[in-house]
């Protein structure tokens, strides 16, 4: 294979590696795509960093935390959840 | 009664982190984040009777939390909307001695060992926080949240097409900035949001 038509494959690897990482692929274009995966070391390299950078993503947790809940808004938030409770037994 | 107070704390707890969390990265500021918690949460409870399928409550949950940042951004400064480029996420191609070879870092020894390092997690606040507004909620709705396409769809008010083509572009970015910042072994992202 040329290289020109080559890059043009790894590109087109590229664009879809995300439905390939998903398992959303429809089973042919997921067989074409591990048949260039198969002899392309830099597509590999490549989808491996972006199925490490969706793993990071799900274990993300942002550096931020929210304050301790106060008493104001956990009494509002006890009142709505009384509430619901109560229209719920109203109705049952 | 305790079983309630109980189921109480633990729902307030559980979902009060998530809305929190989705809501700073999309506000950008803590007390609009806090806000929208507190909002969102007492919505919930308002009108739980209106929730016609339990096992979906996390995208019911979401699309009330990101009604409420819609409502927040009325009166605050965000990241616009705007498009990403897939050939400006593409990494760049050596071609030496006919081969090609990428010019991207090494990412072996992600994630466990630098996922440790807090530099680590604020390149990824960063990067995730400097997405475009549009790209960035479906990223933190698939990929940090792990809700469906069809729920994320749902929450976002996209069609699930919509939800994958920028799901993609949101990896590809987060992955090129990640890239970055191994490359120069931090001192690129070592910024905090």
């Amino acid at each position: 294979m040329e290289l020109a038509e080559r890059t043009a494959k790894c590109r087109e690897v590229f664009s879809l590696l995300s439905e390939y990482l998903n398992l959303d692929l429809p089973p042919d274009a997921c067989q074409e795509m591990e048949a260039h995966l198969a002899g392309c070391p830099p597509c590999i390299e490549f989808a491996e960093s972006l199925r490490k950078t969706v793993e990071l993503c799900r274990r993300y947790r942002p550096a931020e935390l929210p304050a301790p809940l106060g008493n104001k808004a956990r009494e509002q938030l006890v009142e709505a959840f009384q509430k619901m409770l109560s229209g719920r037994n109203a109705r049952s | 009664m305790t079983g309630d107070a109980n189921a109480f704390d633990r729902f307030v707890e559980h979902f009060r982190a998530k809305i929190f969390r989705y809501s700073w990265l999309m506000c950008g500021q803590r007390e609009d984040a806090e806000d929208v918690a507190q909002e969102t949460l007492l919505k919930v409870f308002e009108s739980f009777d209106q929730l016609r399928e339990p096992e979906r409550i996390r995208p019911w949950v979401f699309r009330i939390a990101r009604n409420a940042c819609l409502m927040k951004r009325r009166k605050s400064v965000f990241a616009p909307s705007q498009e990403l480029s897939l050939d400006d996420l593409m990494p760049a191609i050596d071609h030496q001695g006919g081969h090609a070879r990428l010019q991207i870092a090494d990412w072996s020894g992600l994630p466990d060992r630098r996922m440790l390092q807090s530099e680590m997690r604020h390149a990824l606040d960063r990067a995730i926080a400097t997405l475009p507004e549009n790209f960035r909620s479906v990223i933190l709705m698939r990929d940090v949240e792990e809700l469906s396409t069809l729920e994320t769809a749902h929450v976002l008010d996209l069609t699930p097409d919509v939800v994958k083509t920028r799901l993609h572009r949101a990896r590809l970015a987060v992955r090129q900035k990640l890239d970055e910042y191994l490359r120069s072994d931090g001192r690129a992202l070592s910024g905090h949001v």
